[in-house]
């Protein structure tokens, strides 16, 4: 849908020199304005632009940041609150950076489960969709580092029980371990490397995101049918204004419920216990991540088994590597869903056994969140356990069946059947869109 | 030139020298840089030099125990009564889930209360690192299902002799390194 073939015209003496030199306004004006886009998005596919923004918030902020906080044990717990009192508004600075990264999971989790409602992943989408799962790979990474630097006991525990995973890999993982902490504990050692690495994971994911918006571009985007653009003229509208305006109206409606969090609710995300400083000699009672991990912290705890062949005393993974791969592998599981999804229609509105079996998969991810942030004990580990099957069970079991097995409804034969027709259908489908 | 009529010739070329040469200094360079960056992430020498500490034991009174650190983790020392020893005592080696002392003064033995506690004579004291074998949490002592020691992170139960009972942790707590110098004091690491 790039079209190939680009209608840039400079308008000024400077733009044609430097087009036939740089064409840098070539490329902005041939992706961001004259960039054909579907005229029936809904404003489910405002979140890529809604994470665009998130990413520079974050990154500002995190600079800025970074110029008053110490990365040290001694100091970095009262930098923190040094920044919080003292520093020239660095109390809004921090709470806009710690909402910040809240508020960009919650855009990403949306994307993510559009993406899915709408099946955005399908061929020749793929490439695209593993892009965007190693950014949200790569988030959790940043996230994780970002979360230990105020050195509080959720930071100190959270990374204590996070590298405590690779220690599961056999015979080298207390090796990798400590070459990951750089000790034989969390220490300041630790501290510094992820300072380190979470000042410059978030340029790689930058860097990911070029990637992604470009493969987004050669491919074009899906639309709330599903079906390809086929009138280029009657299907589809520039970029700018019609999607320039819409994104940025997306952008401000979230911004406001941003300032809400910074403003009113600063702390509420948090964990109190982080405000007491790390100690390497006490756990706190209870240590539960941050919540946009909580599902995958539920599926970490649920394997509380050996794996071994039956009937023998033969272990093959014992409890802690299947846990560890158990939670890697709900991740990793996102990279191949294009080809564990075997329905040849691409939208959820034209496929209603999916689009049951979609949001009992919502559910069930936001049950498995409320599980990790309950003790691992009693009911809550059984619960855990069975959520956890039927997690994976939605991706190996139930979207390959229903691509053999459902009926789907008729689907338009184009956009803009769909949407100029009026097609009641689709009126109908839009309140079983997704929603957060 | 002969490379014109025969592209192939079995003589090797100068060309041919240069990219294999040049091939292999490449390889060995990009190793040599790599190596310093990769390695520099290992535990540094001001770190591995806190081997070994000692510790005044002669104020902790049965079903005390205490918590030092070493290494940056920390290390329970329990004076455990009579009655702790024959609970553990009175478990069989089949119920438990890792059934080896993981005794680093000792080679691979069962894990029979006596190989996990200072030895013979000394059975009453024990001295593990309090460090979960699961994820690392530091477990809470005379807590969960047997007495012993309770993980809160992720619920793994710990017996009176420092062994997994249940949850998710796969072996029972270490036991490092270390020796009673005198009846009063032990030296760790």
């Amino acid at each position: 849908m790039s079209g190939g073939h680009s209608e840039y015209v400079p308008s000024s003496g400077v733009g044609k020199w430097l087009d036939s030199r740089l064409p840098l306004p070539r490329l902005v004006y041939d992706s961001f304005i004259a960039y054909p886009v579907p005229r029936n998005l809904n404003g489910w596919y405002t979140f890529g632009a809604i994470l665009s923004v998130m990413l520079i918030v974050m990154i500002l902020t995190g600079v800025t940041l970074a110029m008053h906080y110490a990365a040290s044990t001694q100091l970095a717990f009262d930098s923190v609150e040094h920044i919080e009192r003292n520093v020239n508004y660095g109390w809004l600075i921090r709470s806009v950076h710690s909402n910040g990264a809240s508020m960009f999971f919650v855009a990403v989790y949306i994307h993510i489960f559009r993406g899915m409602y709408y099946g955005s992943y399908k061929e020749p989408r793929e490439v695209l969709w593993i892009l965007g799962v190693l950014i949200f790979f790569l988030m959790m990474a940043t996230a994780f580092m970002g979360y230990v630097l105020p050195w509080g006991q959720m930071s100190f525990w959270g990374a204590t029980v996070i590298t405590g995973f690779f220690s599961a890999i056999p015979l080298i993982g207390l090796g990798i371990q400590e070459w990951l902490l750089g000790g034989f504990a969390v220490d300041n050692a630790t501290l510094n490397r992820f300072f380190s690495l979470h000042y410059l994971l978030p340029f790689m994911i930058a860097g990911v995101v070029v990637l992604h918006v470009w493969a987004l571009h050669v491919t074009g985007q899906t639309n709330p049918t599903g079906v390809e653009v086929k009138n280029m003229k009657k299907e589809t509208v520039p970029f700018t204004p019609f999607a320039t305006i819409k994104d940025a109206l997306a952008v401000v409606l979230f911004m406001v419920v941003f300032a809400w969090f910074i403003f009113y609710l600063p702390d509420f995300l948090g964990h109190p216990d982080n405000y007491v400083k790390a100690d390497a000699l006490k756990t706190p009672a209870h240590i539960v991540p941050e919540w946009y991990f909580l599902p995958f912290y539920a599926i970490l705890r649920a394997i509380t088994f050996n794996i071994g062949i039956p009937f023998t005393d033969i272990v093959l993974i014992d409890s802690k590597l299947g846990g560890v791969l158990a939670m890697f592998g709900s991740i990793a599981i996102l990279f191949v869903l294009p080809w564990l999804d075997t329905s040849k229609v691409r939208s959820g509105s034209y496929r209603p056994m999916f689009r049951f079996f979609f949001w009992v998969f919502v559910v069930v991810t936001i049950i498995l969140g409320y599980l990790g942030s309950r003790p691992a004990e009693g009911i809550y580990t059984v619960l855990s356990q069975i959520f956890t099957a039927y997690y994976f069970a939605h991706f190996i079991i139930i979207l390959p069946f229903l691509g053999w097995y459902e009926k789907p409804s008729k689907v338009p034969p184009s956009i803009a059947d769909a949407v100029l027709a009026g097609n009641a259908k689709l009126g109908s489908a839009s309140s079983a869109q997704p929603a957060e | 030139m002969a490379a014109k009529k025969k592209p192939r010739t079995p003589e090797p070329t100068r060309r041919d020298f240069l990219y294999i040469a040049t091939g292999a200094m490449g390889a060995v360079g990009a190793g040599a840089v790599v190596w310093p960056l990769v390695n520099q992430m290992s535990p540094d020498a001001s770190t591995r030099a806190l081997a070994s500490i000692e510790v005044d034991v002669s104020s902790i009174e049965p079903g005390q125990a205490i918590t030092v650190k070493w290494r940056g983790k920390p290390v329970f020392i329990r004076n455990r009564t009579s009655q702790e020893v024959e609970e553990a005592n009175s478990v069989e080696i089949v119920e438990l889930k890792d059934p080896l002392a993981r005794n680093a003064n000792a080679a691979e033995e069962p894990a029979t209360d006596v190989n996990r506690s200072a030895g013979e004579g000394k059975e009453n004291w024990i001295v593990m690192v309090g460090s979960c074998t699961h994820l690392g949490c530091v477990p809470v002592g005379l807590a969960g299902d047997f007495g012993g020691w309770f993980c809160p992170c992720h619920g793994s139960h710990y017996d009176t002799a420092g062994r997994i009972r249940k949850g998710p942790a796969p072996e029972n707590l270490a036991i490092p390194p270390f020796e009673f110098v005198s009846d009063s004091t032990i030296k760790i690491g």
